[in-house]
């Protein structure tokens, strides 16, 4: 079995579905990164079979909102002097940026190319978003 | 307070902002002598990225009728959006001139993506199947005309129901006012977009149903909204044959409905309203087109703070 050391200062993001934390990764830059990260996939999981995890080195300070949207499962333990100092547990942000793209081909988001995807929350209990440019809804529903 | 501020939404329009709207379009049809010179010395940039008559020369009359001028394009071919310039340099250019910016865009969001590269006001003139606020100020500036207040009736809202930019604002203002019923008449394909039922009509508790054909409904009408089945919103020409004739209104299914029912069309129209319709005291399509201009001089009084 791999095995990779447990940090003693830095940020742990557990629990994330088996493949989106490759999706993550990379949505938090953290490929080009220049401190210690380690992205694990398919660790064994006692709730959920597998999952992804991301351990981040030393690093107390990332902007973590927009992952309660790409998965509000996901558990972030920072840690600090080898204990859980903080775990926050995800909510769906009110707004979110690049995340996501509209899929109405009339929106201008299809055309522009250096607009910013923005959604902005409509509906939490259904996790519906809308389009901030043309109002159409995103939801995971479909 | 209007001055300074973008019109890209229905809903940046409130009722208090629609009513001082209204009383001062209907002062300037009583007057128009007096708004004659009112925003002299100041300069609109219109801009035009997709063909339109009655909007474009409505605003620009307007303008041009409070003493104020104009710069733009009707035809984007004309400017550097031809040699690929992105629309904030294009919105960025004209701002730097002008001193309020109208603008009619196919892509839907245009305005808003357009409002955030400047500081001076943009009003939307319609963009794609999206938004057309100020085609629903002029649809409420010839329903008080018509009937001398904005509530307790029902509106039946007919023809493409999804691409229908001007209903969905028309929408989104009126069921603001006390007692309207929506009665919004369409074939499936067309009917009104889930985010229009969802976010306003069932947040604002309004009264409506949806059916299949007019002449289930038309006895019933105060007020009739008829719309074109806009074949440039469709993917492929045979859904538009299939779907064009569906919903027409002739003096047949006229003889059910009310005296005083008042027909509201935005225009163009194709041949959802036949021309025998037109010289019935009901057909108020040609006199809303003119209310047009005097709501749009209304508008851009308010917004420039020039009253």
């Amino acid at each position: 079995m791999l095995n990779i050391n447990s940090i003693a200062q830095g940020i742990v993001i557990d629990h994330i579905k088996p493949g989106s934390g490759f999706f993550i990764f990379k949505y938090l830059g953290l490929d080009t990164a220049d401190y210690t990260v380690a992205l694990i996939m398919n660790a064994k999981s006692k709730k959920h079979g597998k999952k992804d995890m991301i351990k981040i080195e030393n690093i107390l300070e990332l902007d973590l909102k927009a992952l309660g949207f790409i998965d509000p499962d996901i558990t972030i333990n920072i840690i600090e002097g080898e204990r859980i100092k903080e775990k926050i547990c995800l909510e769906l942000p009110d707004e979110i940026e690049d995340i996501i793209k509209c899929k109405n081909p009339r929106c201008i988001t299809s055309i522009e190319n250096h607009i910013v995807h923005k959604f902005i929350l409509i509906d939490r209990e259904k996790q519906r978003y809308s389009c901030k440019y043309c109002d159409h809804i995103h939801s995971w529903e479909g | 307070m209007l001055k300074g501020k973008d019109i890209i939404d229905a809903s940046d329009l409130n009722k208090l902002d629609v009513e001082e709207l209204l009383i001062l379009a209907e002062n300037i049809i009583e007057n128009p002598r007096e708004y004659a010179d009112t925003c002299k010395g100041k300069l609109l940039g219109s801009l035009f990225f997709e063909p339109s008559t009655r909007t474009r020369l409505s605003f620009e009359s307007a303008m041009l009728r409070l003493g104020g001028e104009i710069i733009g394009f009707s035809d984007p071919d004309s400017s550097s959006v031809q040699k690929g310039e992105n629309l904030p340099d294009t919105i960025k250019t004209v701002a730097s001139y002008t001193d309020l910016i109208v603008m009619r865009h196919p892509k839907e969001g245009a305005p808003r993506y357009a409002a955030d590269s400047t500081d001076i006001p943009i009003i939307n003139a319609g963009d794609g199947g999206h938004q057309h606020p100020t085609q629903t100020l002029t649809d409420l500036l010839t329903i008080k005309q018509a009937k001398g207040k904005i509530e307790n009736f029902t509106i039946g809202l007919c023809g493409d129901l999804k691409f229908g930019r001007t209903v969905h604002s028309l929408i989104k203002a009126i069921c603001q006012y006390e007692g309207i019923k929506f009665v919004l008449i369409s074939p499936e394909e067309l009917q009104i977009p889930e985010y229009i039922k969802g976010e306003i009509l069932d947040k604002s508790k309004s009264e409506y149903r949806e059916v299949e054909r007019l002449e289930q409904v038309i006895e019933e009408l105060d007020i009739l909204y008829m719309t074109r089945v806009q074949k440039e919103r469709f993917f492929n020409e045979a859904d538009y044959v299939r779907l064009k004739d569906s919903y027409i209104l002739d003096m047949e299914k006229l003889k059910n409905a009310k005296e005083d029912l008042t027909i509201l069309h935005p225009l163009p129209r194709v041949n959802e309203i036949s021309v025998e319709v037109d010289s019935d005291p009901r057909a108020w399509y040609f006199k809303q087109m003119r209310f047009g201009m005097f709501i749009r001089m209304a508008l851009i009084m308010k917004i420039l703070g020039e009253e």
